[in-house]
């Protein structure tokens, strides 16, 4: 059934966390990458942000530059991420020391991190159970049996059958769903007030990812935490975000509300990724309006505006002139030179 | 009048099964495929969809008898006439029925070798058969990556100077350098971006068009195998569940399976969510059952369908398995 959900009102609550010109570069052999160019995001308290993207446009570094876990030869070279706690202290993440107290402290317990391959994520040669109730005991002064207790009763919140039996259990004798939804419980074990979900239905079956999704929903409401979905699928983005910014080659391209996204969206990215989707029930058949090209190489960036090879609308003289910045455009943000152009029309 | 390029009868795969022997039991191994029977007719897209552990890719390896049947048929029937039951086709007679069956395959990374340039990875088929080398390989091979939108300038490239949506297109190249008549795609576009993937889509349906190609298409996804496929089967722990053109199943879908399938499709669209399923519980699938293998997580199921296994009935255009087609 069809179901009207109500526009959202815009409650400018405090964000959680203000991201402001982040910068994230990777040195490598071959020359300066920079995945993370220039971004400004709030996430709010409370609402599901997703942050769309292509493969390597950077939405994975800009969510682990959160949390710090940016790799060799990859650093933060600029901007802030300013993290609101819940006692008051504002901490700088961006400039924290790499292992200090400060951050491990907010790592898993204040935000925690899923990822799309639970079997990666997940220890393979210890047990479930173990690895949640490590997880409660590093952040809480709690006992060994409390911490048990805790963790079966995780598993038992994020849908597992039988959550003492699978307490026992070994990652490879789960499921993959059942893998995603233990990674799921040891995130929330000490209750995040951010969940970054990186990809997190990406490896799993249609059924299996509705379910996680829901899963995901149901306990976003439960313990009031914000989301920060990362995804490369349009469904999916309909499906659960509130918010939506739009990457591309390390910068966000549009920011809007869902329905102001997929109603009127502003970037002719935007608009190409919309079209590109093959969709149920949708004049099957017909040729798709692709993409043209392809996602520049990352150490040859257009100049101006990244987008500029791929676009239809490509203006010479401008786009590749300058870089074009976020600007207000109805209720949401866009970075593109035909909107000004329209404007001073 | 269609014309059968493919027949399928019963065909079975099982895994892990031995014989017994002095000091080993009888073992009935896992059933990966199923008695699935089909036809795939000339110039059509057949898509075959599932989730994973359906049985899809072993279906396609065994057309190609990458795996061995442990029982069916798989008669091929080519454009030149004759017939061949690849089921039991010895070696040789494969060599030749590989050239016109060829694969295309979900990983581009994984599938090309990275120590080869292009125009022997891709003309390597062309080398080996007719003995192309020198001018004529070159000027082949280039031809076969235009056809797939490359420029005749990346035949001495290596596979890694090449974008995952490139190294598909050389996947592709390669697939077509036998002019085969029958292309078993399996997960073709699913590890590329939406972008590229729309690309990849068209490319196949207009090289469908030039060279009178016909696809087995295996897919997961159910939104590509409606854009591309002509007749869809619907797969689920080794069965042919649903099997119906395109339009027929996407419309109104019979099996209780496919409809949960098409139900849990995140759609595009914002003001169409909220198809709201309860309270998300993992389903401990377990081994299958007697009757329906669907019956556990049916919610129609009944004694008769855990008991008995369902016939497969003809409900509006589309053959399903099930007690209760057209009923439910």
């Amino acid at each position: 059934m069809m179901q009207q959900i109500p526009m959202p009102t815009k409650p400018y609550a405090k964000p959680l966390v203000e991201i402001r010109g982040l910068k994230t570069h990777f040195f490598t052999d071959d020359g300066l990458v920079k995945a993370v160019e220039g971004v400004d995001l709030d996430i709010l308290p409370d609402r599901t942000l997703c942050l769309l993207g292509e493969s390597g446009c950077g939405k994975s570094i800009m969510a682990r530059s959160i949390l710090r876990i940016v790799d060799a030869p990859g650093r933060i070279t600029g901007g802030s991420i300013l993290y609101h706690a819940a006692d008051g202290r504002t901490v700088d993440l961006s400039r924290a020391r790499a292992g200090s107290k400060e951050l491990r402290s907010i790592r898993g317990s204040d935000i925690a991190m899923i990822f799309q391959e639970p079997m990666s994520s997940l220890g393979p040669i210890q047990k479930i159970g173990r690895q949640i109730s490590e997880t409660i005991r590093l952040h809480r002064d709690v006992t060994k049996a409390e911490a048990r207790e805790e963790a079966i009763d995780m598993l038992a919140r994020v849908g597992i059958p039988r959550p003492a039996e699978r307490y026992e259990a070994y990652p490879f004798e789960l499921s993959g769903g059942m893998r995603q939804r233990a990674m799921i419980a040891m995130a929330l074990s000490c209750q995040p007030r951010l969940l970054i979900a990186d990809e997190p239905t990406t490896a799993l079956d249609v059924t299996t990812q509705a379910q996680i999704l829901d899963l995901i929903a149901e306990l976003k409401d439960e313990f009031k935490m914000a989301v920060m979905l990362i995804t490369h699928d349009l469904g999916v983005v309909a499906e659960v975000a509130d918010d939506v910014a739009v990457m591309y080659m390390g910068k966000i391209v549009e920011k809007s509300d869902v329905f102001g996204l997929f109603e009127n969206p502003q970037h002719p990215y935007t608009r190409a990724l919309l079209d590109s989707v093959p969709r149920i029930g949708v004049k099957a058949r017909d040729r798709l309006p692709a993409v043209r090209g392809m996602v520049p190489h990352p150490l040859a960036r257009p100049s101006g505006c990244t987008f500029r090879t791929r676009c239809d609308q490509f203006m010479p003289g401008i786009c590749d002139m300058q870089e074009p910045q976020l600007q207000q455009r109805g209720k949401g943000e866009v970075a593109c030179f035909l909107h000004d152009q329209e404007a001073g029309q | 009048m269609t014309q059968a390029i493919l027949q399928v009868k019963d065909l079975t795969v099982t895994f892990g099964t031995t014989k017994g022997g002095w000091f080993s039991k009888p073992r009935q191994g896992f059933v990966a495929v199923d008695a699935v029977s089909f036809d795939l007719n000339r110039g059509e897209t057949f898509g075959v969809v599932g989730e994973s552990g359906s049985g899809k890719t072993t279906l396609g390896r065994t057309i190609l008898r990458v795996l061995d049947p442990s029982s069916g048929s798989i008669r091929f029937l080519p454009r030149d006439g004759g017939e061949i039951e690849l089921a039991t086709a010895p070696l040789d007679q494969l060599r030749q029925v590989w050239r016109k069956v060829r694969m295309i395959f979900q990983d581009p990374q994984a599938s090309l070798n990275p120590r080869l340039r292009v125009i022997d990875l891709v003309g390597q088929a062309l080398q080996k058969n007719e003995g192309l080398k020198g001018k004529a390989l070159s000027d082949r091979v280039g031809t076969l990556l235009e056809n797939v939108g490359l420029s005749r300038e990346f035949l001495h490239r290596y596979p890694n100077a090449f974008s995952g949506g490139q190294r598909q297109r050389l996947g592709i190249a390669r697939a077509l350098s036998t002019s085969p008549e029958l292309v078993v795609a399996d997960e073709a576009v699913s590890a590329l971006d939406v972008s590229i993937q729309a690309q990849t889509l068209n490319l196949l349906q207009d090289l469908q068009e030039e060279f009178a190609l016909t696809f087995l298409f295996i897919a997961h996804d159910l939104a590509v195998v409606e854009h591309i496929c002509d007749r869809v089967a619907v797969m689920y722990r080794g069965q042919f569940v649903e099997v119906a053109s395109t339009e027929t199943l996407f419309r109104v879908p019979q099996h209780p399976y496919t409809r949960a399938l098409l139900d849990a499709v995140p759609v595009a669209d914002p003001r169409q969510r909220g198809r709201k399923s309860g309270k998300s519980v993992a389903v401990d699938v377990g081994v299958p059952p007697k009757g329906c293998r669907f019956s556990t997580r049916c919610p129609h199921a009944t004694d008769l369908c855990r008991q008995t296994r369902p016939p497969v009935r003809k409900v509006g255009g589309a053959d399903v398995l099930c007690h209760y087609a057209g009923e439910i």
